[in-house]
């Protein structure tokens, strides 16, 4: 892919920061703070689409939501027309929210059961474009339909009348029914079943490429990640771990979080399974209350070091960046055998 | 294995063509509903009193305002229930006709129901729903200023009001209406907690749909269960409330009247004999009640299969 001269988007220095009060407290106490995503960059162009992958609770979902100001976010988030999103008022920010949509994870509970599909896939189209006739509208929504892989005529039918991964197919259609440039999609997949997930992960590839999408893609899943996007980004505890083109990163992980993320992904052949050498994680994630000084992965990592403790790793590389004072590739194991079967 | 190519055909051109029409959760729970027979009772004993008590002028032989003034004064002996005099419900102690009062009644004591359910129904939605999707400072205040009102005593308020402005039907219905959406707002508020988390109302914050939009089109149809559920059980309160104060004396002026006050009325001159004056108005009170409430059961039933 030719490299645009300016990114679709590009995330400085994010930071979505929660104040906890606790029951009983009193108004003086200072409130704890949770940092939730805690600088992250990253660039993305038009048309690109970059995983996000990490464990639950690392900041992913929250991440994708601080740049639509779902959540009150800190730092940086440059349009490709040059506005910070981040510094726009609720009211300016509307005519970006048609540039960017979203779709769920939940694809029924993602969808008003009181509405028809009809009204809810028309009303991103109503709120953007009030000035649209009816019948305009329903053309449009009956198009969609049909781009999205339902029938047209099922437009008077409600949620409830469909299946999850018919769901997440009309919650396709809302999101793209404005045209948007960037699609991000919070775990779209993970509550479908497998044979379901691979139609609606083809189905976001058809149409990202018809449709010349950007995509932020958040999943849990290593395997469904790899197969959709241009570029990954590995979080963990809100702070980015690695950033590498897919191929790049499911070839040759540098940091130990991902090497261990990679190794837990499961082999459907039960020999290869059994010879993999799982690089298993001690302990919990820690509390994202009380982040670990230094490297934040490094109550868990196999290869912390006492500068670990002392200095934060920063991001280092050009296209495959690490942010890891050890990395390297992962000593005597077939690397190439575990990578080849995700 | 064969398929029938041509049956296929048609089924997959009937499924092409034309706009399918989708079944509501609305139109689920009113199947469900039908299924509930002492629901549907509960809705053909309502109509039967709401039809006497708005078509009863019509067929009564005399206005609620009539005193027949030859059976006065030995309604016990003469004034019993029949068909011969016109008086087909008896005639109380002061001479009126108990079916054409029964029926005036009747219908001032629905229209208080009605009237204080209906504010409660609209004010108490609006306010539990606005006050429960701004969260925080705003729903804060507002839900204190429930309490504080709810902390008033409601009869002495209603009763203080009656006295300072006079007895009025206006009257009633304002200060009923005044404080009977206090409880709706509340049970609105917390439903609205519930369901602001939904994805779906996520996604429409995420589209940029204004909130009072958000509040109107996901927030209120979603709690509209709930709120019919109330709505119908509030009724039968509203006639209590109305009832009582309608029984001290308070209520609507004479030659008006509603079911309170004749209960009252039948109550005191039970002694003379006159037993229809009081079972009249009673068994339209008691079949009203009953009626509210089966209705009420029966759309909670409905309305949230997922409850029984």
């Amino acid at each position: 892919m030719t490299k645009p001269d300016r990114p679709l988007l590009s995330v400085d220095d994010l930071r979505v920061t929660f104040t906890l009060r606790r029951e009983g407290d009193m108004p003086w106490t200072p409130p704890r703070l949770l940092h939730a995503v805690s600088g992250v960059d990253f660039t993305l162009n038009p048309g690109e689409t970059l995983g996000i992958v990490g464990e639950s609770g690392c900041g992913k979902s929250t991440l994708a939501r601080a740049l639509i100001q779902m959540v009150p976010g800190t730092g940086h988030a440059v349009w490709t027309d040059g506005t910070d999103l981040l510094s726009l008022s609720s009211r300016a920010m509307l005519k970006y929210r048609a540039d960017i949509q979203m779709v769920f994870q939940d694809p029924l509970a993602s969808l008003n059961p009181r509405m028809t599909i009809g009204q809810i896939i028309a009303e991103p189209l109503k709120t953007h474009h009030p000035g649209l006739g009816r019948d305009e509208v329903k053309k449009r929504v009956k198009d969609m339909l049909e781009k999205v892989g339902l029938l047209a005529n099922q437009i008077n039918r409600y949620p409830h009348e469909f299946s999850g991964g018919q769901c997440q197919r009309i919650g396709i259609a809302r999101a793209l029914i404005v045209g948007p440039k960037l699609l991000i999609c919070d775990e779209p997949v993970s509550a479908l079943d497998v044979s379901i997930q691979a139609q609606v992960i083809n189905l976001l590839m058809d149409l990202q490429r018809d449709l010349g999408l950007a995509m932020i893609f958040i999943a849990h899943d290593l395997s469904v990640v790899k197969h959709i996007s241009d570029r990954v980004m590995v979080l963990y505890l809100g702070k980015v771990m690695e950033v590498a083109p897919s191929r790049e990163l499911y070839a040759n992980p540098q940091h130990p979080y991902t090497q261990a993320l990679l190794s837990a992904v499961p082999i459907p052949d039960p020999v290869a399974e059994r010879a993999k050498k799982m690089i298993p994680l001690e302990g919990e994630l820690p509390s994202p209350l009380s982040p670990p000084s230094g490297c934040v992965f490094r109550t868990r990592c196999p290869r912390a070091q006492a500068v670990c403790a002392s200095e934060v790793p920063v991001l280092k590389g050009e296209a495959h960046a690490v942010a890891c004072h050890f990395p390297g590739r992962l000593e005597g194991v077939e690397r190439a055998e575990v990578v080849e079967a995700v | 294995m064969t398929i029938d190519t041509i049956k296929m055909r048609r089924l997959s051109e009937s499924l092409a063509e034309g706009e399918v029409r989708g079944r509501s959760l609305w139109a689920d729970a009113r199947k469900r509903f039908m299924k509930n027979k002492a629901a549907v009772a509960g809705v053909i004993m309502l109509v039967l009193v709401t039809a006497y008590a708005f078509l009863g002028d019509y067929v009564a032989a005399y206005t609620y305002d009539f005193k027949d003034f030859a059976i006065m004064g030995h309604a016990a002996e003469t004034g019993a229930p029949s068909w011969s005099n016109g008086h087909y419900f008896g005639v109380d102690n002061d001479g009126r006709d108990m079916f054409a009062v029964t029926a005036q009644g009747t219908r001032i004591s629905l229209m208080v129901g009605i009237v204080g359910t209906v504010i409660a129904v609209i004010v108490g939605t609006i306010y539990g729903a606005v006050s429960g999707y701004a969260g925080g400072r705003t729903d804060g205040i507002m839900m204190r200023i429930v309490d504080i009102l709810l902390s008033i005593p409601f009869m002495f308020v209603i009763i203080l009001l009656l006295v300072m402005f006079g007895r009025s039907i206006s009257m009633l219905f304002a200060g009923i209406g005044l404080l009977s959406w206090l409880n709706m707002a509340r049970i609105v508020r917390g439903q609205t907690l519930s369901l602001k988390n939904k994805e779906y109302i996520e996604a429409a914050r995420a589209t940029g749909v204004p909130a009072w939009k958000i509040i109107l089109r996901h927030v209120v149809p979603n709690l509209l269960g709930i709120v019919a559920v109330y709505a119908t059980l509030l009724v039968p309160d509203m006639i209590l409330t109305e009832s009582f104060i309608s029984f001290l004396g308070l209520g609507v002026q004479a030659p008006m009247t509603s079911l309170g006050a004749l209960i009252s009325d039948g109550a005191k001159t039970m002694q003379y004999g006159t037993i229809w004056a009081l079972l009249v108005p009673l068994f339209f009170f008691v079949v009203t009640m009953f009626a509210f409430y089966f209705i009420g059961d029966g759309l909670r039933d409905a309305l949230d299969p997922k409850d029984r």
